[in-house]
């Protein structure tokens, strides 16, 4: 697979490091529950189809990115650095 | 027909015309007491043990493609008991019981072969993790030796002893550990579920599963609706879309993981190996082919294929263990795709919607378990408790803290 | 052509100048430069190349290239021997050896042959029906037996004295296959300046051109063939690639492919490898691979001497050579047809010509007449014989009358498939064209197209317009601009009509389907009998399509005779897919260079050096190699050199490199409060100029990390990692600040590459520090106490770091220095030591040390821990979230009764310890139910004279004082031990703070 960086441009996925979905948003703060907690650690969608996921620049920029990608067929649609991603959705 | 060297002899004397189907293709009934999503290993061994040790036989497996077409023939074929949690050894060695016993069982040779299974080891500390699981195979009543190098060079003289990065300085040996031919496990089992009147039914694809306050009571299929009593997921690789169907989220991502096989060849090796240095293992298959693998892949995926960088990593292991594969071609490669759970062990459990069961979270070592998968599960579906040695397989362990995690990788998946 | 009996005198791209010597089961035979070893060993007359797989039943060349399922030989020998190498595909060199494989004694007179007289009963899958009993007869009778007789060639199973080197490769377009349809694709990419990469598994570029007499504008074939070369060469962005194949496709344009850099050569040339493995990056790539002939299933067909007609054409046009006296041409269509004409006009004899159709054709009839071959039209070949080497074949007739005709060679046509098996890479499925009668690329994977007769599109003309058309395509989706599009070049005409023939069912004999596995058209009746009739259960039970040809020649006619069993059409009983790779690769070319010491990186401290002329043994430490110890003379063993170590600080001081430790830089407003969230402890209140040891957790509430952070400033922190760590904790806090906390005014660098760090212990620690350092430094214990941390300067102003930490127990620091001084500070601080006897120590001492103070370390941080579990519960902060706070507060995870952390010694002092002994009660017998935990780290204090141990045990620290098993049986150990505090030495910190 070939992933496009937008920092770096289109690198070999062995560049990346992949760690999981990433719609999960962590439940921040002293109020948060350990249901709510458990459910962010341990539950996923897991689906066949286009699947927002956190990848790792570990062997580039060093930059956390969103892809997102087609599980049946690895096809990737779109790729955003992942810090953009709360300010989008605080916004 | 019964399978013997008699019959197959009579037969050879007829032009093997008087074979029949080893199972029957029914068309689905209305109803079954159990329904089992998934014609795979694991579901076909459950519909044989509900028939056979809990005379439970109003069943029907249904597969989505043909019997067999899951993980189970597409794995490296190892089996093994060589586990380190009481959660798991127990479990592991009741299959490995049941694996010696499979073919008087099922009337099917599915060539178990006890060669053993070493994992070796590169350092004092990996030494010392082999010595403390060594030792709690012991205490479980499971048989583990620890090797030295020069015992592990005896029977393994091809391997890199001198000039390793990673020198090998001994290994963990279970003797009874070995390989079975994964197809005929499935083809054994299906044969013997349908011979005491399990419906096998090919080509249909479970859409939907039809609760009614809270219950699971039938499924929708690309051949129909079926009603049932009891309803099991075994559908290793497809778990959290099957379960999707009755609005449950699992603890479980699907990652593709390769296999490989080489050209046929004399004999080289006589045990299944693993290499500690690397993510490595590989076997010789009695028709000569080099069968060996690795790590996944590492992202989530349904696509049942790989990449190049985990092909070339697997034959850098390969190399790194033994320098004279470097003439030695791979003939095939191909993905299976696996139900990583977050601890790294199944989950064999009733589910928060009643009459449905799950038997999941197989990661890359759904084979080996294959008897006793089945087993338990059957036990689990026909008493409605647990079986003893599954009992810390349960779906409600990742929300109470009693996890399963041999390698201490923690909530990542594609880590354990 | 003295010794090359079947050589034509004339013709064949060989060069007669160039003779080759080579030998075949030891037997000496000569060729010609350009020739494969199946042309060669044909010319020599051998037809007799190998044994069949399981009946052991002699076999020739069928084909004259990849799908080559019979020729296989152990090609070169000792070390470099490679097994299942197909004869007609390897070439040929001076000094090649190759030998016969599966036959003992003799090639000619094979005992396993006898399998044949068994053979009623070895049908497919006989194997599952019995061997059953008695159980124990598997492993130790029944298997070894198959496992001897199964397999093929030897591998070596020595080191391979070869190289392999990996390489990149980026292109516009990618070209697979430089026949006509490639060489046409890659004109038209690169005279528009693509970049262009055109890989040929050949040695020779031209595909069929180079087997058949064509002409294309009026010319022979070779002619258009040479200017279209020396056009590609002359094009700077095209690079030629001879001698690669591509064998799979994978996401995204990434193709993978092996380039034979020196198997054509007795050894590959000084410096270079013998294979390479490339990844090549294609924005755009035509599949021009061309097509694979088909046999056909008849009893005998597998009789050396059998042979596809278009190999023969081959042998007959590319080598000069006539592969039989006496010719029979059994054909389906009009393109085995060109095979007896290309014969006669080498002077060969076609005695007679057997086409299926049964229309009768006046021109065909005249053409055979010219032949002066007997036709018979809508006849079948019924049989061959002759066992080893063809003798002749029955012919049925279309009124069902039988004949026999003698002959050495039959050729057979039954029509092309299309190589499409990249196009099924990712899981495309083939589908049937009925007018073409096979099956032909379906749904294609992003970025290729398939040309010419890959694509079902299989005359020369239609072979050249699609490359040049689909070149043109290509370089516009690859964003270029397409150069004006060039007239097709004109071609001769020919015709291509067929009626394939699957299997002809004979009076008698076996009829392979799959050659090489020795699958017969019983074996598919019998799978079908027995409902395996979806086309994985035919290909896994009978093994058909498994073997080295991963099913070439014997797919289709599989799926055509389980259709006819079961009443259904060919593509309603499914399609022909393959797997990767293309043909077999060598895993060597796969690995390259990883292998040996290269098979990881090696990483080296910046004291290594230092530490090397010390006279240190090195040890593996995940990718480092880190001093473990540094014998001197004399010292028998390790252990008596730890001691050694261990004592000279203790007593004095010692100095050990740690510069593997991970460093994190950590700046900004937010830092602390970033601290806070990462670590269980706090850290709002950490002066500058102070270190502080940190637990880091992961989500699920593990313990993940430790080390000391050390304020540098007020918005900058110094994160030290453990070396197995440093990696995996950067990762981690780069997601903590980009995906949780975007908003955080934090930057961090990882800095473990840029310092070079020493740890210098013992109580006369600050003497010989105090003559490193720069004279205005006050380290004084009023001035620098412990966990004090601090910029200073060394051997004149070099900015360096100092901390006091301490991993021993003693008075410690740890001095860093920019990495490229790191030598320089280890002599200086051996200079300034050696006064007071400073030692240098090795990992080993430093894990003693550790264990004597009770310090958790990596066989204790396993991801299998709590904070809690290593008695560092209250380092778990009540009063701020963090990191793993509340998966830790999980019930499970705070039971009572987990296995804890506590010390261990042995009864009997003289006794040794061993990690991963498991503990269980005095009197209880050895069973999962009574383990209590596990002994996590061991060491011998030479100290307190007896081994020492860390583990974790349930209960833990409220057991002090009790005795328990530490049973061991993999090691024969079974000792009593007393649970004691894990700090051994010095328990009140006293030496620490001095």
């Amino acid at each position: 697979m070939r992933i496009t960086c937008p920092h770096c441009g289109a690198r070999d996925a062995q560049e990346f490091t992949y760690l999981g979905a990433a719609d999960p948003q962590r439940p921040d703060g002293m109020a948060a529950t350990e249901a709510a907690m458990f459910d962010y650690v341990y539950l996923r969608e897991n689906p066949a189809g286009p699947h927002r996921e956190l990848w790792y620049h570990g062997a580039g920029c060093h930059a956390w990115l969103v892809v997102t990608r087609d599980t049946r067929t690895h096809a990737i649609s779109a790729v955003e650095p992942a810090k953009n991603r709360k300010a989008g959705a605080a916004a | 027909m019964r399978y013997s060297v008699f019959s197959l002899l009579a037969q050879a004397f007829q032009g093997h015309k008087g074979w029949t189907p080893v199972w029957r293709d029914p068309a689905p009934k209305a109803e079954y007491d159990v329904v089992i999503i998934g014609g795979g290993g694991h579901g076909l061994a459950t519909a044989h043990y509900l028939a056979s040790r809990h005379d439970i036989t109003k069943v029907a497996v249904l597969e989505k493609g043909y019997l067999g077409s899951g993980n189970v023939g597409r794995n490296t074929t190892i089996i093994r008991s060589n586990y380190l949690l009481p959660g798991n050894t127990p479990f592991y060695e009741l299959s490995m019981k049941l694996w010696e016993g499979l073919e008087e069982d099922l009337n099917y040779n599915a060539m178990v072969s006890q060669r053993g299974v070493i994992n070796l080891y590169h350092s004092d500390g990996q030494r010392d993790a082999y010595a403390r699981r060594g030792n709690a195979m012991r205490l479980a009543g499971v048989d583990s030796e620890l090797l030295g190098r020069e015992q592990v060079r005896a029977m393994l003289p091809y391997f890199d002893y001198d000039n390793a990065r990673f020198p090998i300085q001994g290994g963990l040996l279970q003797k009874r550990g070995g390989t079975a031919r994964h197809d005929a496990v499935a083809w054994g089992y299906a044969r013997a579920a349908d011979s005491r009147g399990v419906d096998l039914i090919q080509n249909c694809e479970v859409t939907g599963i039809t609760i009614v306050n809270g219950r699971a009571v039938g499924v929708e299929t690309s051949r129909g609706p079926i009603r049932a009593k009891k309803i099991a997921m075994a559908v290793a690789g497809n778990s959290s879309r099957v379960a999707a169907m009755a609005g449950l989220r699992l603890p479980i991502e699907s990652h593709v993981l390769q296999a490989f096989v080489s050209e046929g060849l004399k004999p080289l090796i006589d045990t299944v190996v693993t290499f500690g240095a690397g993510h490595f293992y590989i076997s010789q298959s009695d028709k000569g082919g080099l069968v060996f693998g690795g790590d996944i892949d590492g992202y989530n995926s349904y696509a049942q294929r790989g990449n190049l960088p985990v092909i070339e990593d697997v034959m850098e292991a390969g190399m790194g263990l033994w320098p004279g594969l470097g003439r030695v071609r791979m003939l095939r490669h191909w993905g299976g795709i696996m139900d990583m759970s977050m601890d790294g062990s199944p989950i064999i459990d009733v589910t928060p919607v009643d009459g449905l069961y799950l038997n999941s979270g197989w990661c890359y070592g759904g084979f080996k378990a294959t008897p006793a998968s089945g087993f338990c599960f059957a036990h689990l579906i026909a008493t409605g408790a647990p079986h003893p040695v599954a009992s810390a397989y349960r779906l409600d362990r990742f929300a109470t803290g009693h996890l399963i995690d041999e390698k201490g990788a923690g909530a990542q998946p594609n880590l354990h | 052509m003295s010794g090359q009996p079947f050589r034509l005198a004339s013709g064949g791209l060989i060069d007669r100048a160039q003779a080759l010597d080579f030998s075949f089961d030891g037997k000496s035979y000569r060729g010609f430069a350009g020739d494969t070893l199946a042309s060669a060993l044909l010319a020599n007359g051998v037809r007799l190349v190998g044994r069949s797989f399981k009946y052991h039943r002699p076999r020739g060349v069928l084909s004259a290239g990849p799908e080559e399922p019979n020729a296989l030989v152990e090609l070169r020998s000792g070390a470099r021997r490679e097994p299942n190498t197909r004869a007609t595909v390897v070439e040929l060199f001076d000094g090649l050896e190759a030998a016969s494989q599966n036959r003992w004694p003799s090639l000619a007179f094979d005992l396993l042959s006898l399998n044949g007289l068994l053979s009623p009963a070895l049908v497919a899958g006989f194997y599952y029906k019995t061997f059953m009993w008695p159980a124990a007869f598997w492993e130790k009778l029944y298997e070894p037996l198959i496992r001897r007789a199964a397999g093929l060639g030897r591998a070596a199973g020595l080191e391979d004295p070869d190289h392999y080197d990996k390489a990149f490769a980026f292109c516009d377009m990618l070209v697979i296959g430089g026949g006509p349809t490639g060489l046409a694709a890659a004109l038209a990419a690169g005279r528009s300046g693509a970049r262009v990469i055109l890989c040929d598994e050949d040695f020779r570029l031209g595909g069929r051109l180079l087997a058949e007499k064509r002409e294309i504008d009026g010319k022979p074939a070779a002619e258009w063939l040479a200017a279209a070369l020396a056009e590609l060469e002359s094009l700077p962005e095209v690079r030629i690639m001879p001698r690669t194949t591509i064998f799979g496709l994978y996401d995204h344009g990434i193709y993978g492919a092996v380039e034979r850099v020196g198997d054509h050569l007795p050894e590959p040339a000084p410096r270079q490898p013998r294979q390479r493995g490339w990844r090549i990056y294609a924005k755009r790539a035509i599949l021009a691979a061309g097509a694979l002939e088909r046999p056909v299933v008849f009893p005998g067909n597998d009789t050396p001497g059998v042979m596809l007609a278009g190999a023969v054409r081959t042998y007959v046009n590319r080598y000069g050579v006539l592969p039989g006296r006496e010719t029979v041409l059994f054909t389906a269509g009009d393109d085995g047809w060109a095979t007896a004409r290309d014969i006669a006009a080498a002077g060969g004899k076609v005695a007679a010509i057997v086409d299926a159709r049964s229309d009768a054709d006046p021109v065909r009839k005249g053409l055979a007449d010219k032949l002066g071959a007997r036709l018979f039209v809508g006849g079948v070949i019924e049989g061959a014989s002759g066992g080893r080497q063809l003798a002749g074949v029955t012919i049925r007739d279309a009124s069902g009358a039988t004949s026999s005709v003698t002959c050495d060679l039959l050729a057979v046509s039954n029509g092309w498939n299309p190589t499409l098996h990249l196009t099924s890479h990712q899981n495309g499925k083939p589908v049937w064209d009925d007018d073409l009668h096979c099956f032909v690329p379906g749904t294609l994977p992003a970025g290729l197209s398939v040309a010419g007769s890959a694509a079902g599109r299989f005359t020369l003309a239609q072979a050249l317009e699609d490359g040049a058309r689909l070149g043109r395509e290509a370089v516009a989706e690859a964003g270029l601009t397409p150069a004006g599009a060039e007239p097709v070049p004109a071609t001769d005409p020919e015709t291509a009509a067929l009626q394939p023939v699957w299997r002809v069912k004979g009076a008698k004999g076996k009829a392979f389907v799959d050659y090489q596995n020795d699958v017969t058209d019983k074996d598919v009746e019998l799978a079908a009998r027995e409902g395996f009739r979806p086309v994985e259960h035919l290909k896994r039970y009978t093994t058909l399509g498994m073997a080295t040809d991963q099913g070439k020649t014997s797919n289709l006619a599989g799926l055509a005779i389980m259709a006819e069993q079961t009443g259904k059409t060919i593509p309603q009983t499914g399609s022909t897919t393959f797997r990767p790779p293309y043909t077999p690769v060598a895993i060597g070319a796969l690995a390259g260079h990883h292998r040996g010491k290269d098979f990881r990186l090696t990483r080296l401290a910046p004291t290594h050096g230092w530490s090397k002329e010390q006279g240190a043994v090195f040890i593996e430490s995940g990718p480092w190699l880190r001093a473990q110890y540094y014998p001197k003379p004399g010292e028998s063993d390790w252990l008596t050199t730890v001691n050694r170590e261990v004592l000279a600080v203790r007593s004095g001081v010692g100095i050990c490199d740690v510069s593997t430790l991970g460093k994190i830089d950590i700046q900004g407003a937010d830092a602390a409060e970033f601290l806070e969230r990462v670590y269980t402890n706090g850290w709002k209140a950490l002066p500058v100029g102070k270190a502080r040891y940190g637990l880091m957790l992961r989500e699920d509430g593990f313990v993940m990390d430790d080390g000391t952070t050390s304020g540098l400033g007020e918005s900058h922190f110094l994160m030290t990692t453990t070396t197995a760590n440093a990696g995996k904790v950067m990762q981690h806090l780069e997601f903590c600040h980009q995906v949780l906390w975007p908003e955080f005014d934090v930057r961090m660098v990882s800095v473990s590459e840029q310092w070079a760090q020493a740890s210098i212990a013992g109580p006369k620690a600050r003497e010989t520090l105090r003559g490193v350092l720069d004279p205005e430094h006050d380290i004084s214990n009023e001035a620098f106490p412990y966990l004090a941390a601090r910029a200073v300067t060394v051997g004149g102003g070099i900015p360096a770091r100092l901390f006091r930490i301490s991993f021993s127990g003693e008075l410690a620091y740890e001095l860093a220095v920019p990495a490229g001084y790191g030598d320089a500070m280890m002599r200086a601080l051996m200079r300034a030591g050696a006064p007071f006897g400073i030692t240098p120590y090795g990992i080993e001492a430093l894990g003693v040390m550790r264990v004597e103070k009770g310090h958790v370390a990596g066989n204790e941080l396993n991801g299998q821990t709590t904070a809690r579990d290593l008695g560092l519960g209250k380092m778990m902060s009540s009063k701020k979230d963090y990191i793993g706070r509340l998966m830790a507060q999980r019930a499970a995870l705070a039971e009572k009764d987990r296995p804890s952390f506590v010390g261990f010694k042995p009864v009997d002092p003289a006794q040794r310890l061993r990690a991963g002994a498991h503990f269980i009660g005095i009197g209880q017998a050895a069973a999962m139910e009574n383990d209590e935990g596990y002994m996590t780290s061991v060491a011998y204090s030479p100290h307190l004279k007896h081994w020492m141990g860390l583990g974790l045990i349930k209960g833990g620290a409220a057991r002090i004082g009790e005795r328990v098993r530490a049973y061991d049986p993999v090691r024969n150990g079974d000792i009593v031990v007393e649970i004691c505090s894990p700090v051994f030495v010095d328990p009140e910190g006293a030496r620490l703070h001095g």
